[in-house]
């Protein structure tokens, strides 16, 4: 309660013009829904030589703001959905499950969209990923394959910026360096090498969404150590960076600006129709649409945008707008050494192991495991939270501040139709649209593979000395906030809401940038894919319209 | 260990104040021939809006928060009249935060004196300690709008240590040259133990 003020008044000066012109731009050759990663970047390629207009939900957020909301990051009074203004009647939904699932917790919006909460770690997604039915049995096989998404990841990685090597046997085949040096590996991370070298696991650096050196014209990072969820330097990177040069390019962006439903014929959108601050409803037309709304807001339009021709929604011939929902599981294990471990000078992991990624079959998940710069509790938040202070303050903080160690990882959720996004039947958001009801479900497989990732994790912990003092496994996990599935991508209208090149399967002037249109999710984050894919998207609406 | 306005000016990074305006207030005041009632210019453009007693002008807030950071910090500490002089620059520079700030310690000074009889600054540590206690700071979940305890342990408690631990002397206390939100670089995460 005590933060909903601040934010409200935050989220008043981020906003800063009720007042300015939202009327729909006209003659525009390109209406994008959402301004994140992929939006962001699909505008941006395609501002140069097209009329392009951006339509967000949400705020455009002063980046003057960004240290106030390091703050908030920092303060027990805030949670993580007061960071970034997420939350009350806009953002209403509703939990139907068998396991809840944090929505608010999982998402920003405004311009740059979940990026501006996101831990920023850009793996690519391995080539078994794009062929999971032939190669491990279970789930389907995306239309496209690794070799056919390979140039967009390059091209990815040198759009947001990537700080990685290439000492990882695990990953997929790249033609190019990584464009920025990896971060040198943590103190930590030289502790787990023994244990990890005694096991016989092999450990390597991660890719990194955050400037090792000065990238363009971002700062190189200088360690504030919050960039989850907010980076106040830039060196993390954030869509508004594809959004600002998209406006250079004569982009159009509209803030605040929610799409509540796509007007249609029976095979093209006509337009989006949108709400702005002062109540008015505009459309805006355009001859392609790409929605970029992400896995929970992108299928819930294409419901609320039924109609006689598409009575289950629109787009939804095949019954699949919003099934399949999935999140990547996460699997941990922490403890406490009797040393030093030097954890908390920075926000993100540099070491990681993948040796067990491609062994994936029928039975377990490919899974990842991450070795954390960032164990145990902060000083200055037990500082902030406990019951004393003074001397008796300060000699608990180096006696519980120091030693902690902790393994995590990632694991793949195999797709299952019931674990999906609807609308509910009910209850309304601010606008008096249904809110998206969210009913996820998480297979045996995934959580006989958290089990198995947690014995190897145990025996690392075990090997370095560490008392064990916590596990996540099977009956406490929880989703790692990344939105997969709810538009798949299929070569056969049946069994897909998209095609390969990410176009609706009903409308010929509709596209999804999203991980909505992930078949599968594999273990690896989903942002370069979502970006690369994004790419990909652009160069056929180009070719298209 | 001492602190120093380097630690300040690093704690207000961490929390979004940087006291520009106040200190170009205080000059103007300065010029102008100095505050009311004898009491540092700079921060009156708050206290004017006031317009009512509910608030604790600049000094008084300046000692308050003296007073509670010798309860609340360590005692191994120096330097911390000038750590909390320019960190309070920052801190009360008419912006929403200063403002509850003010109400915050006015509202303290007023239960010292009930139960008390004498401001904050004038009871003995020990008193200051049981007082801060009384008042259920110690307990309390840090709350900017909610009871006086949660706002006392927001503005006031909270604030003295998230400055202090956010900053590198704080840091360095427990074994982290680099804490959460003080941006030091990218060097110590890949340094041992010195």
């Amino acid at each position: 309660m005590s933060h909903e003020r601040t934010a409200r008044t935050m989220q008043a000066d981020a906003s800063d013009g009720t007042d300015r012109d939202r009327t729909p731009v006209s003659g525009a050759d390109v209406c994008v829904v959402g301004a994140g990663p992929a939006g962001a970047l699909v505008a941006d390629r395609l501002a140069n030589d097209h009329e392009v207009v951006v339509l967000e939900a949400g705020p455009r957020f002063d980046s003057a703001s960004r240290i106030d909301r390091q703050e908030r990051a920092l303060r027990p009074a805030f949670d993580r959905p007061a960071v970034w203004d997420v939350g009350g009647d806009r953002d209403a939904h509703t939990n139907s499950g068998e396991r809840f699932y944090p929505l608010n917790h999982a998402r920003v919006k405004g311009v740059g969209g979940s990026t501006l909460h996101w831990q920023g770690m850009v793996m690519r997604l391995h080539e078994d990923d794009f062929a999971s039915g032939t190669t491990r049995g279970v789930g389907p096989d995306w239309p496209i394959a690794y070799a056919d998404l390979q140039p967009y990841y390059r091209e990815a990685e040198r759009e947001l910026g990537v700080a990685g090597a290439s000492d990882n046997p695990y990953a997929p085949p790249r033609a190019d360096p990584h464009p920025m040096p990896a971060f040198e590996p943590s103190y930590s991370d030289s502790l787990f090498a023994e244990a990890c070298a005694s096991l016989g696991l092999d450990m390597h650096s991660v890719p990194n969404a955050r400037n090792s050196e000065p990238y363009g014209d971002r700062s190189p990072c200088v360690g504030y150590g919050t960039c989850q969820p907010v980076c106040p330097s830039g060196a993390k990177y954030d869509a508004t960076v594809h959004v600002e040069r998209a406006e250079a390019a004569g982009a159009t962006v509209l803030d605040r600006a929610p799409v509540e439903r796509l007007d249609h014929e029976a095979d093209r959108v006509t337009a989006a129709v949108y709400t702005t601050p002062d109540g008015e409803t505009h459309r805006q037309t355009a001859d392609a649409f790409v929605l970029a709304g992400g896995g929970v807001e992108t299928p819930r339009l294409l419901l609320l945008s039924d109609s006689a021709a598409y009575p289950d929604g629109l787009a939804n011939s095949s019954g699949h707008v919003g099934a399949f929902f999935t999140d990547h599981l996460f699997a941990g294990v922490g403890g406490v050494l009797e040393e030093p471990t030097r954890q908390h000078h920075v926000g993100f992991y540099t070491s990681g192991c993948d040796q067990f990624y491609d062994e994936a079959d029928e039975r377990f998940a490919p899974f990842k495991l991450e070795f954390f710069n960032y164990a145990g509790p902060t000083p200055v938040g037990m500082a902030l939270t406990g019951d004393d202070w003074g001397d008796a303050l300060l000699e608990r903080l180096r006696t519980e501040y120091g030693g902690h160690v902790a393994v995590g990882g990632l694991v793949e959720q195999l797709p299952q139709e019931e674990s999906r996004i609807r609308l509910h039947p009910e209850r309304t958001d601010d606008r008096g649209n249904p809110v998206p009801d969210v009913h996820w479900r998480v297979g045996d497989r995934a959580l006989r593979t958290i089990a198995r990732a947690n014995e190897i994790q145990r025996a690392i912990l075990e090997e370095l000395g560490a008392e064990i003092e916590w596990v996540a496994g099977p009956d406490a996990t929880g989703p790692a906030y990344h939105h997969m599935g709810t538009t798949r991508m299929s070569a056969d209208p049946t069994a897909g809401v998209v095609d390969a090149d990410c176009r609706t399967h009903d409308l010929d002037n509709c596209w999804i940038a999203s991980s909505s249109v992930f078949p599968t999710g594999g273990a690896m984050n989903p942002t370069l894919t979502i970006a690369a894919l994004a790419l990909r998207v652009a160069d056929h609406v180009e070719s298209t319209i | 260990m001492e602190l120093t306005r380097r630690d300040a000016v690093a704690a207000l990074a961490a929390v979004g104040a940087t006291g520009a305006a106040v200190l170009a207030g205080e000059q103007a005041v300065d010029r102008a021939g100095g505050g009311a009632d004898g009491a540092r210019g700079g921060e009156t453009t708050d206290e004017s809006a006031a317009g009512g007693d509910d608030r604790a002008d600049t000094e008084r807030v300046r000692a308050t928060m003296r007073a509670v950071a010798a309860v609340v910090y360590p005692d191994e500490l120096t330097g911390v009249d000038t750590f909390l002089q320019r960190y309070l620059d920052g801190r009360l520079d008419g912006g929403d935060h200063a403002l509850a700030l003010r109400q915050t310690v006015a509202e303290l000074e007023e239960l010292a004196e009930a139960w008390y009889g004498d401001s904050v600054a004038a009871l003995p540590a020990a008193d200051r300690d049981s007082f801060l206690r009384e008042i259920g700071a110690d307990t309390a979940d840090e709350d900017p709008d909610g009871t006086t305890a949660e706002r006392v342990r927001y503005y006031v408690v909270n604030d003295l240590l998230l400055a202090l631990y956010a900053s590198p002397t704080g840091g360095e206390l427990v074994g982290l040259e680099n804490p959460r939100g003080h941006p030091g670089g990218i060097t110590s995460y890949a340094r041992g133990p010195q």
